[in-house]
């Protein structure tokens, strides 16, 4: 390419970049805009915070694409990194979790935990998460109606159930719940969310000792005792994914729990279909995953090499975000994206990603979303929303999309 | 019905250099698919019974990783 020829990829492309991220109008949706950007030729260019441009990726097969691209990178170190928020591009060139990283030290990361979530592993642990879900929803249904069904339900459910697979013990669950309430809210500063991220790999340091010494049946233990001490992988960056499969394994669930039954209630007809058969859950938490689309904004990536799209092309060396949210709505992929429908036979969805990065937790994240979901409408078929569901607060500033609190009568 | 003799009819392969232990295969298909003690995909059946053609396309399209292919 000449340094003359044109950046512009694509016919159509409005004039002004587009300020992102966009925040959801309903919750259950994804942002309005999304559906006008898959007339623009494929790519939108956006204006990202600290400055930078992007370009938006909206189509079904377009994400996929630039998803699995050999000359897609997730490297953070990269100067046109699409970062979202303040400081986190800072942090994760510093971290360097492996979620922000390419091949081939990507994968040697990444081949140190999938194997802790195999299909075959996860459906063991299904008692232990039908166990940890019956707990916490006698705990909800013990209190006095409305209660919170983020802060006393699914927040509980997804702390426990990683907290047990990390290795993290019981009685560092309340401090583990408090540091993550405060490095995942809104409404928290920079320093406040510093300081909790400090606390939270002090925490994972110590544990990282102790497993050392007396190991456990447990993922830190296992990598600890492995490839740690093997010299495979160094401790500064062990925390780091130790911290991010902590975080990334809690607030997704945390977020789907409520939004997924919330969703379910605005469809009792869907309901109705998974009370008369339950076989059919499976199908319903991918629908949910795909409705949904929690995770839409985590797929921040830089074109190394040009990368040819359906209508345009990313040209070599710009920062893009493949929107999970929109492909998951493409209709061309999913018609009547915006109906609940949890009979589609097509559950391609990217609700997890796609390509190398795709969620390594995905079969816990749904083994976990469906349980966590059966326990409540079984132990409370009266569940229902204590306030207009217009005016739930929207947890739209993290990475991962979510409600603040849903309050919850039964 | 005759099914086809061995080698006939579509083949399937799997990649375990570029497998990213996403475990799709498996949940598609757990009859041609499972996952070593590493999360990495191994083949149980590369040819590919009738019967379980539309779960082994199914697989292929749910692979993120371009790991397993048939032909």
């Amino acid at each position: 390419m000449t340094p003359s020829a044109p950046r512009t990829p694509a016919a159509g492309e409005s004039a002004e970049p587009v300020a992102f991220p966009l925040a959801r109008s309903c919750p259950f949706s994804p942002p309005e805009a999304y559906a006008a950007m898959r007339g623009n030729g494929g790519l939108t260019r956006a204006a990202v915070p600290g400055g930078k441009e992007a370009w938006l990726v909206t189509g079904f097969d377009d994400v996929r694409t630039a998803l699995s691209h050999p000359a897609s990178s997730s490297d953070a170190r990269h100067p046109a990194f699409p970062a979202l928020g303040d400081g986190e591009q800072a942090v994760a060139a510093e971290l360097r979790p492996f979620i922000r990283m390419d091949p081939p030290e990507h994968t040697r990361v990444r081949r140190m935990l999938v194997g802790e979530f195999t299909v075959r592993r996860v459906q063991a642990m299904r008692p232990a998460v039908e166990e940890i879900c019956r707990e916490q929803a006698d705990h909800l249904l013990s209190l006095p109606a409305p209660a919170d069904l983020v802060g006393e339900y699914a927040n509980r459910v997804s702390t426990t159930v990683i907290c047990r697979l990390l290795g993290v013990p019981m009685e560092d669950l309340e401090f583990f719940r408090r540091v993550t309430s405060v490095s995942g809210a809104r409404s928290s500063t920079a320093a406040e969310v510093g300081a909790a991220l400090s606390d939270l790999f002090g925490l994972i340091d110590r544990l990282i000792d102790e497993k050392a010494q007396d190991p456990g049946d447990d993922l830190i233990s296992r990598l600890v005792n492995g490839p740690l001490a093997r010299g495979e992988i160094t401790r500064t960056s062990l925390l780091s994914q130790i911290g991010i499969t902590l975080n990334a394994g809690h607030e997704t669930s945390r977020n789907m729990i409520p939004l997924a039954a919330l969703d379910l209630l605005r469809h009792p007809d869907q309901l109705e279909l998974l009370r008369e058969d339950p076989s059919l859950w499976a199908a319903a938490v991918d629908e949910l995953l795909r409705h949904l689309s929690v995770a839409d904004v985590i797929t921040l990536r830089v074109a190394t090499e040009d990368i040819p799209l359906e209508g345009a092309t990313i040209p070599a060396g710009d920062g893009y975000i493949a929107l999970l949210a929109a492909a998951d709505h493409d209709p061309r992929a999913f018609p009547e994206p915006e109906r609940l429908d949890i009979t589609r036979t097509r559950r391609n969805h990217v609700a997890f990603g796609y390509g190398a990065h795709q969620c390594v937790g995905q079969n816990l994240g749904r083994l976990e979303i469906e349980v966590a979901l059966r326990v409540l409408f079984e132990k409370a078929p009266g569940l229902r929303p204590a306030v207009p569901l217009e005016d739930l607060p929207l947890r739209s500033s993290s990475a991962i999309f979510g409600l603040e609190e849903v309050p919850v009568s039964w | 019905m005759v099914s086809p003799a061995p080698g006939s009819g579509p083949r399937l392969h799997a990649d375990t250099d570029v497998c990213a232990g996403a475990g799709q295969c498996v949940r598609a298909a757990p009859e041609l698919f499972d996952q070593d003690d590493g999360g990495l995909v191994v083949l149980l059946a590369a040819d590919v019974p009738q019967a379980s053609l539309p779960r082994a396309l199914d697989a292929v399209d749910l692979c993120p990783s371009g790991a397993i292919g048939l032909r």
